[in-house]
Order: structure tokens, then C-alpha cells, then sequence
């Protein structure tokens, strides 16, 4: 049989998917043997154990100076960050994105605005953020924000001009306002494709939040890599990388999971990654 | 023209797009409760004039009345519409597809109902379903229907404000054969019992024939071969035909179908499917 009609079946297509990962980490773990063959000291490429140490040191063992648990404390001040700058770029995708989408004047008159804020690059923006708002939680929260939501406002209005013009046009006919055409008709459509907005704009977000935070800050996730760099702490670094990733990862399965249940009509055809 | 009070009146009417004549000088009058089919070549402009009916499009030049007054400028509950695709609502079910008028005429601010005025509203719409056969389907979402359950929805649906006049814009065109035949019963039914208008744009001849009370036949009168777009469409036949189910007229289909393009009368599924205009 031609292989690319060859289905690995459940158990295959799982033990398939983990072949890289455990080459990356076998890898690693060879090269990191035999650079400490030569310097058991090596602090580039730590042992997974070290690492292992490292992190419980950081998730379970209260700092000496400030007696907090740093792990705990990064992750919580990242997330509320992420989180902050997220739904504010939510809601504007929300208001915005039906506004421009759906009444034409509106399009008019933000459209070729948005087109052209939304390509300056935001890091440039970065220090009239820190000069307008200070070092403080403002300024990077507004970093997100401004990375994240033109973006997510031009495929929400995207979205909105996506609903086949035979359903806005039968909406009509049974005699909807244009209020009740955005509760329950532009609402619902767009909804799904908003979570797939928001799924997409973490990627950047993520970048612009450790970024925000390696620049200007006393705790988060970006803040601790960044201040651990100085004395070369690779066994600190790597586990942070991945928890990072990993926190991402469980946050796009999360969106993905709720679009499923909330929008089940939507995934009723094929569906995506 | 005015002695008998007709329902429609088209006044010299003319689509042009960016300058290319689409339709040129239609005129007709259509009284109350005809069940119109319009049949024509594609991109001949049917499917513009169904639109400019519903108010979606507007005339370059000439008027439509509607009961003796202008046209609405935007579409209207008194004019029900059933598409070939995209007609219901894929995030709502069955049962909600038809009470959404309901909701958008008693809840003002939300459009939605909810307890006991969701379940009463609900409760409304069980004959309708059993009528269209979609008891068994109401919690069902569009999308695990088939093409004539969607259809007998979308119909239903039309319906549901009580349009004096309905328009059906190949409403069948993606159906089996069978399907159709079924389609076709449903329609006519609810065409004796409403009473309402119907304009039809098919590209099925046969169809035409069979269903309506009045074929239009839409085609280009002059021809220029170095510019084909220079001429638009206009109703070339407009033949009264006996009560629906008899087609013994004097003008048989085939002759349509020469005048139409032979293309059209040989392989009417495939050709609608192809050409959506």
C-alpha cells in the first residue's frame, strides 16, 4: 500500500507523536553527560536532575530574601498580565471588530486606521509606554494590549463580514433590528472565530508579556529568566522555558475546549488543530 | 394598467453594474396570490430582479410598487425570502430557526426569550414542525440535516411572519430528484392554504412549468456579438399557464429551453449548482 494511505491507527499515532520529544530529551541528556565528563561543573548544559532540583527549589523552598515561593509568584503576576491585557484585547475585538464589520460608516472611518496602527511595531512603543505610565503594571498590561488587539479587531470584523449576507438579509425579513441582529445572529457567529482570534494573539502576547517584563520589572516569569541569565543558571532557565510553554500549551486547549462546548454547531463539520 | 389592483407593479426598470446593462426596461404587473416562475439563462439577471424585489437591490432607473406604494427601501417581514444556501440560522436548531421571529417581536432589547415565554413560544411551533415532518429533528443543529430537511426549514421559516409575498431564489436547485418532488407537494400546499404571491427563479424548466400560475422568461432581446455585454435582459415571454400540475399549455418547455440555452433544460442540477447567479 502507498504510504499516504497508511493510517496509524490510536495507540501508533500516540507513540509516533512522542518520538520527538523523547529525541529531544535523550539528546540533551547525552550531551549534557559528556560535557560534565570534562567539567562536572559545566553550567551550560545542567543534568535533567539539577534542573529537577533547581525548579523544586523555586516552586517549594520560600525565597531567603523575601520569603516568597518564586515560581508561584511569577506564574501568578505573568498570568494576571497575560490575562489583564488579553480580555481587555477581548472586548475591544468585541466592541470594535461588530462595529466595523457590521455598519459600513463605522468601517469607513476606522478601517484604514486600524490598518495602519495595527503595523507599527509594538515593542517600538514599549518606552513612550514606560514614559507615559511608568515602569508599573500599566505599561506592560498596555504592551499586550497594543500587540494583541488590532489584530484580533481587524479578524473579528473579518468574522463579521464572513456571516453569509442570505443570513443578515432573513434576519431582516423576520423583522430584527440591528440591535437584535448583533445579540443573536453577529454574536453567535462571530463568538467561535473570536475564541480562534484569541487562541492565535497569545502567541504574540506571551512574546510581548516576558519581553514587557525582562525590560522593566521585579517578579514574573520573564523578569526571573532575564535575572538568573546574569549568573549563566541554565538549571533555572530551561525549566522555566518549559513551564512557560506549558502554560501556554494548557491555555490554548483550555479556549479550544470551551469553543467546543459552548459552540458545538461550530464544530460540527471538519474540524481544525 | 391600473384598472384590476395588482399586488406588484415593475415600472420600466433597469440594473446596471458599474455601467454594464444588466436588465433593461422590464415591466410587469403581477396580481394578487400568482405563483410566478422565472426562468433564463444564466447571468440574465433573474436572480438581480428576485433581489430588487426584496429590496436587497435597488433599480438604476424605473420603479417597483408594492400594493400601489414604493417599495420598501431595505428588506421587510412582508416579504419572505427562501436562498438556495446559507437561508437558516447554523447556530440556532431547528425548533430555535423558528421561533427566532417570535423572539425578535416580543423581546425587543434582547431577542431572546427565556422559562416559561421561550417554552410557550416553542410549544407554538410543534404543528409547524410536524407539518414539515422536523418533530423528530428539532433540537438538531442545520448542519446534521440533509439539503431538504434545510430546505423545508428555510421555507417554514419564510413563512413563520406571514409574507404576502415569497420569493424563492432556486430554492430546490441542490436537491436530489426525489427530493424535489416532495419539495414541490409542501410548496404548493402551503401556497392554496397562505394565499401569498410567489416569484420563483429556477433554473429547472420543467419546475417552472409544473408549479407556476405564470412563467417570466428573462433573456437579452438584442445581441451585439462584438460586445455581449453591451445589451441587458428583459422578461421576453410572459405566458399565463393553467393551475399548477397541468402543462398543457401551447408553449411546451422545450421551446423555453431553446430560447434559455439548451444547457440548462438538459442538465438543470448540474447547472444550477454551477451557476448561483
Amino acid at each position: 500500500m502507498r504510504i499516504i494511505n497508511r493510517r496509524p491507527s490510536r495507540v501508533t499515532a500516540l507513540a509516533l507523536g512522542m518520538v520527538p520529544f523523547v529525541a529531544t530529551i535523550v539528546t540533551y541528556a547525552i550531551a549534557s553527560h559528556y560535557r560534565r565528563l570534562e567539567n562536572p561543573a559545566d553550567k551550560l548544559l545542567p543534568s535533567i536532575e539539577r534542573m529537577g532540583e533547581a525548579f523544586w527549589r523555586m516552586a517549594a523552598v520560600p525565597d531567603r530574601r523575601s520569603g516568597d515561593l518564586l515560581l508561584w509568584v511569577d506564574t501568578f503576576d505573568s498570568l494576571w498580565r497575560l490575562g489583564t491585557g488579553m480580555a481587555v484585547s477581548t472586548l475591544l475585538a468585541l466592541c470594535l471588530g461588530i462595529a466595523i464589520g457590521f455598519i459600513p460608516h463605522v468601517r469607513s472611518t476606522l478601517a484604514p486606521y486600524l490598518a495602519t496602527f495595527s503595523l507599527i511595531p509594538p515593542i517600538t512603543i514599549l518606552p513612550i509606554l514606560f514614559i507615559t505610565f511608568g515602569l508599573g503594571e500599566v505599561a506592560k498590561i498596555a504592551l499586550i494590549v497594543i500587540g494583541t488587539a488590532p489584530v484580533m479587531i481587524r479578524s473579528t470584523a473579518q468574522a463579521v463580514l464572513d456571516i453569509p449576507r442570505e443570513m443578515i438579509i432573513k434576519a431582516e425579513t423576520l423583522g430584527a433590528s440591528v440591535w437584535q441582529m448583533i445579540t443573536r445572529l453577529v454574536l453567535p457567529q462571530v463568538l467561535p472565530k473570536l475564541i480562534t482570534a484569541l487562541r492565535l494573539g497569545l502567541v504574540p502576547a506571551w512574546i510581548f508579556l516576558i519581553s514587557a517584563e525582562a525590560i522593566a520589572s521585579t517578579t514574573g516569569l520573564g523578569y526571573r529568566i532575564f535575572l538568573v541569565r546574569r549568573y549563566l543558571a541554565m538549571d533555572v532557565i530551561l525549566p522555566y522555558v518549559v513551564w512557560i510553554t506549558l502554560l501556554a500549551f494548557l491555555l490554548d486547549r483550555l479556549l479550544l475546549l470551551i469553543s467546543r462546548r459552548a459552540f458545538r454547531w461550530h464544530h460540527l463539520g471538519s474540524d481544525a488543530l | 394598467m391600473t384598472t384590476p389592483p395588482c399586488k406588484l407593479s415593475v415600472k420600466s426598470v433597469s440594473k446596471f453594474y458599474d455601467g454594464t446593462p444588466v436588465l433593461e426596461r422590464v415591466d410587469l404587473d403581477v396580481e394578487a396570490g400568482a405563483f410566478c416562475t422565472i426562468v433564463g439563462a444564466s447571468g440574465c439577471g433573474k436572480s438581480t430582479f428576485l433581489r430588487m424585489l426584496l429590496s436587497q437591490e435597488h433599480p438604476t432607473r424605473g420603479s417597483i410598487q408594492l400594493d400601489g406604494n414604493d417599495l420598501p427601501e431595505e428588506p421587510t417581514p412582508d416579504r419572505g425570502i427562501v436562498f438556495q444556501k446559507y437561508s437558516v440560522f447554523t447556530h440556532l436548531t431547528v425548533a430555535e430557526n423558528l421561533i427566532l421571529a417570535q423572539e425578535f417581536q416580543t423581546s425587543r432589547l434582547a431577542g431572546k426569550l427565556f422559562g416559561s415565554r421561550k417554552q410557550a413560544a416553542l410549544s407554538d411551533i410543534e404543528d409547524l414542525l410536524e407539518r414539515i415532518g422536523l418533530s423528530a429533528a428539532a433540537d438538531r443543529y442545520p448542519a446534521q440535516l440533509s439539503g431538504g430537511m434545510q430546505q423545508r426549514l428555510a421555507i417554514a421559516q419564510a413563512l413563520i411572519k406571514k409574507p404576502s409575498i415569497l420569493l424563492l431564489d432556486e430554492p430546490f436547485g441542490a436537491l436530489d430528484p426525489g427530493i424535489r418532488l416532495d419539495m414541490h407537494e409542501l410548496l404548493l400546499n402551503l401556497w392554496r392554504e397562505l394565499g401569498m404571491t410567489i416569484f420563483m427563479v429556477t433554473h429547472d424548466i420543467h419546475e417552472a412549468f409544473k408549479l407556476g400560475t405564470r412563467l417570466l422568461v428573462f433573456d437579452k432581446i438584442r445581441h451585439d456579438p462584438q460586445a455581449p455585454e453591451a445589451f441587458g435582459a428583459t422578461i421576453t415571454y410572459d405566458l399565463p399557464l393553467e393551475a399548477p400540475e397541468i402543462s398543457d399549455t401551447a408553449v411546451q418547455p422545450d421551446d423555453i429551453a431553446e430560447t434559455i440555452g439548451a444547457g440548462a433544460y438538459r442538465n438543470p442540477v448540474n447547472n444550477s449548482q454551477t451557476n448561483p447567479s
